[in-house]
């Protein structure tokens, strides 16, 4: 089968189409997914394919999807649940830590809940307030959940497959400014992204860069600012932020020996603070300069016209490398 | 025949077949209700009483944690059982023994939950019960989604779920019943108003006359039924599973009854209420009424009542034994069940805990024997109810 050149949300929407054609229990259903799509139309089509009780729309009420995905999960189904955005997740969120991510502990194993949340991912787009969270580390801090945010048409096709059969309830950040943001040749058959797996985009032998989501764009842009300078850097994407893949983040940050780390999110108790601390904690001694954390502020993320203030961009990232390499 | 007449008004009126005084209206007798099945449902709640009261006793002496008594909530949650079927789900909160035992979780396994040991919350093989749900009016959303997915499935199962009136407050109840009527999912939503949600009375938690009626803003039937009434119990319920099962959608059954005791186990409901209320409501406990209503059909007296309770106590007893005797949760236990797959992460926390639990055995001196295990109570004489 021949690869086409998809966008993320072309590529998901692909995945999504052929989980629902191979997995009947396969249901979507969300704020306006069924007849209009989606909002960012990912699931556009999907309900014309297969009807109304495999897409459709529901109440906007964030715990109530949440809540019936857990019933449904619990019972026979593979429930694919959309957020319309991040930020409206807060409301569902109590379900997904009290119950979700509880279910399959508190009856040892008699009942589990494989379900999907997806949702459009932290800013850059210019949206409203609640538009543009980035909270996966609040998600990752959770037992029983696994996060993980694609960066690429490729990887989000294989890892939303690797998320509706997982066993376990899957948190599904899309970036919401990549989501059009440039095609990639996508194959056409079935084909699994691993989730708890991170990702080499680029090896190099200087310092490591470490990112996930819409951070891995604009550290690849660092990078070839840095190359110009003659300083090489390696690019991990993470992938996962739970669980997340310890051995390629001490693999990586100890071959180059200096790491940046890229987060939109707030800085505190971040997911590049969990980071650093495990290099710490194994690569003791081993690093030659301190990690140095490139990421978003303790405030909340600006309306508009201040969210490029607020925005980790490849310009921050290149001062982080050059203050590593003892440039800055 | 109950829906119809009870919910096209705001209706105030309540649902009740047998009085307090154990006067029946045969026009509305259940025609499955034969005084053997009567009695055969009378005996569950006793026993379920005295299982509830054992429980307490076994938190007073230190050998349960937390618990949360059904006294006086007997009736309604073995008349409600007995109205649905085996691959129905039951989804509870936290004050669900008979039901959750009726419905065929061993009563041993409900002890070894509150003992404080998760595995009492794995039903046997296609027992359909979900575990104790402690974040009051959660629970509901699930009901909803099981008992949807098994219409999208065309499973023959309904889902009921059970809650308080409390309960009624929280946003995840409106979204539950909201979704269930726009869904129209067979769903029957059990409230157990018995008066109280912990120390804050009924009258705080809604201004509408009554919870039933909230079920008109959502589209489906509600009513009001004497919760301490197992005739009037049953039969609406039934009516409700029959409704669900043809399709017809959710039903929301207010089950007016009273919490005999406290709150849980840490609670002291003296504090805030009065003892001339629960003495009021003593008469109508769901126990007596029946007395008196086999009673007369030469089913109960004090005699069969003393020999019922004596081989129920022996019962209560064995199941207090096997429940203390069930060994404590394993390590590998608390790790394993958190992913279908342990992450290599966790794999490493659940090793280093083994190894510090070892270093910190070696460290302490060996007793003697067998590791301390409590050992069952056996009480003087019987309980009563």
């Amino acid at each position: 089968m021949a690869n086409q050149a998809l966008t993320l949300v072309a590529s998901l929407n692909l995945a999504l189409k052929q989980e629902m054609a191979k997995d009947k229990t396969v249901v979507l259903y969300g704020e306006d997914v069924g007849f209009e799509g989606g909002v960012f139309r990912v699931t556009e089509g999907l309900q014309k394919l297969y009807g109304k009780d495999r897409c459709f729309d529901v109440p906007l009420a964030e715990a109530g999807i949440i809540g019936t995905a857990i019933g449904m999960a619990i019972n026979g189904m593979k429930p694919v649940v959309e957020m319309q955005f991040d930020g409206f997740f807060m409301e569902g969120v109590p379900q997904m830590v009290d119950h979700a991510s509880r279910m399959r502990n508190r009856s040892r194993g008699a009942f589990s809940v494989p379900m999907v949340v997806r949702m459009p991912f932290a800013g850059g787009i210019k949206a409203l307030e609640h538009h543009s969270e980035s909270m996966e580390a609040f998600f990752g801090h959770i037992p029983g959940l696994k996060v993980v945010v694609p960066s690429t048409p490729f990887d989000a096709k294989g890892m939303m497959i690797s998320a509706i059969r997982d066993p376990d309830p899957v948190i599904f950040l899309e970036p919401k400014r990549l989501y059009r943001a440039f095609k990639q040749e996508v194959p056409e058959e079935e084909y699994f992204v691993p989730l708890g797996k991170a990702s080499l985009i680029q090896d190099g032998t200087d310092v490591t860069l470490f990112a996930y989501g819409s951070m891995v764009r604009e550290c690849q842009k660092a990078a070839i600012e840095a190359q110009k300078m003659g300083i090489s850097c390696m690019v991990v994407d993470l992938r996962s932020i739970s669980p997340l893949d310890r051995d390629a983040i001490l693999y990586a940050a100890e071959k180059t020996g200096r790491v940046v780390i890229a987060q939109e999110a707030a800085r505190t108790f971040g997911t590049a603070a969990e980071i650093s601390m495990i290099i710490y904690e194994h690569l003791y001694g081993k690093l030659k300069t301190p990690v140095e954390r490139v990421t978003g502020f303790d405030i909340a993320m600006p309306l508009l016209k201040g969210e490029d203030m607020y925005l980790v961009d490849s310009f921050r990232i290149l001062e982080g490398i050059k203050k590593v390499m003892g440039k800055a | 025949m109950f829906l119809e007449k009870y919910t096209d008004k705001l209706n105030t009126d309540m649902v009740q077949i047998l009085t307090p005084e154990g006067v029946l209206d045969e026009n509305l007798r259940p025609k499955e209700f034969t005084d053997e099945i009567v009695l055969e449902l009378y005996k569950k709640m006793v026993f379920c009483r005295m299982c509830s009261d054992r429980a307490l006793k076994m938190q007073r002496s230190g050998r349960m944690g937390t618990f949360t008594s059904v006294e006086g909530q007997e009736a309604l949650q073995i008349a409600t059982e007995f109205a649905i079927k085996k691959q129905d789900w039951v989804v509870p909160a936290f004050r669900e023994l008979a039901v959750m035992w009726a419905h065929g979780v061993p009563m041993e396994n409900i002890y070894q939950y509150w003992i404080g040991n998760e595995m009492g919350s794995r039903p046997p093989q296609g027992v359909h019960v979900l575990p104790v749900s402690i974040p009051v009016g959660s629970q509901m959303l699930h009901g909803v989604g099981l008992s949807w997915a098994a219409k999208l499935q065309g499973k023959d199962e309904i889902a009921v779920n059970y809650f308080g009136d409390g309960a009624t407050s929280e946003g995840d109840f409106h979204e539950a019943m909201n979704f269930a009527g726009v869904f129209k999912t067979p769903t029957i939503f059990i409230c157990q108003n018995n008066q109280f949600a912990i120390s804050t009375p009924r009258a705080i938690q809604t201004a509408s006359k009554t919870i039933a009626q909230k079920a008109l803003g959502y589209g489906f039937p509600g009513v009001l039924v004497d919760g301490n009434d197992l005739f009037a119990m049953y039969a609406v319920t039934k009516e409700a599973e029959q409704r669900a099962r043809k399709g017809d959608g959710p039903t929301l059954i207010e089950a007016y009854t009273y919490r005999f005791g406290d709150h849980s186990s840490s609670d002291d409901a003296t504090k805030y209420r009065e003892k001339s209320e629960v003495e009021a409501w003593r008469p109508k406990d769901p126990m007596k009424r029946l007395q008196v209503y086999l009673g007369k059909k030469g089913l109960w007296n004090e005699k069969i009542e003393e020999d019922m309770r004596a081989k129920f106590q022996v019962e209560v007893d064995a199941i207090t034994e096997k429940a203390i005797a069930m060994p404590v949760q394993t390590v590998d236990e608390i790790f394993d069940y958190t992913y279908a797959e342990l992450p290599p992460a966790l794999a490493e926390q659940k090793a280093y805990l083994k190894t510090m639990l070892a270093k910190k055995a070696a460290l302490r001196p060996q007793a003697e024997g067998e590791p301390q295990r409590a050992t069952a109570i056996k009480e003087e004489g019987g309980t009563n109810g």
